[in-house]
């Protein structure tokens, strides 16, 4: 019996999960990092993990299934160069979940998902240090 | 329609209310700022998690 694998529906349509989670794994890789609640960062885990594997694999057939998911060639081809070569020395894995704060409004649990090893990118410090600058 | 035959008393009221209590949070101590925090959550004194810098707290 399969029972209790199915993963969480989010209270939406099959077609609108789809495209919800199929939106956030597109910003999960072209960002490297995005803030969203602990379930969806859960539930896109197991969807980018995936695609990061068959980025790591490399062919044809696998190219093929990671673009009928994503549908965004930037993301496949990043998958397919990128990521495969950073992640060529780790089995799984490839993503953090860090709990941050609850959102105000409703309440909700949010979290950072990154991709581990990711390429840090200085622009919040450069604009702030701009702005001192320009005070000074 | 059916109606109550009694009225409830102030103690079967209060039990009943027994249970309404809040419970406090679990609250952990950062290592880095020595502030509370949430335990497996980014600090929000420092914005710290794990030795890292999360994100930036800005200075109010």
């Amino acid at each position: 019996m399969r029972h209790n694998v199915g993963g969480r529906k989010f209270r939406r349509t099959t077609p609108h999960r789809k495209a919800l989670l199929k939106n956030l794994a597109i910003a999960l890789i072209t960002h490297e990092r995005i803030e969203t609640t602990v379930a969806k960062a859960k539930e896109l885990r197991r969807i980018v993990e995936r695609m990061i594997t068959l980025g790591k694999r490399g062919d044809l057939a696998a190219r093929r299934r990671a673009f009928s998911i994503l549908r965004h060639e930037p993301s496949v081809a990043k998958l397919f160069t990128t990521f495969a070569d950073r992640y060529k020395a780790r089995n799984g894995g490839y993503t953090r979940i860090i709990k941050f704060r609850k959102r105000k409004g409703d309440g909700a649990d949010l979290s950072f998902i990154e991709l581990v090893d990711r390429a840090i990118k200085e622009k919040k410090k450069k604009k702030t240090e701009a702005k001192e600058e320009k005070k000074d | 329609m059916a109606q109550p035959k009694r009225k409830h008393s102030k103690a079967r009221r209060n039990s009943r209310r027994a249970n309404y209590g809040l419970t406090a949070p679990t609250l952990a101590t950062c290592p880095r700022c020595h502030q509370l925090m949430k335990p497996h959550h980014v600090c929000p004194t420092c914005g710290h998690y794990d030795g890292k810098e999360i994100v930036e707290i800005k200075e109010i």
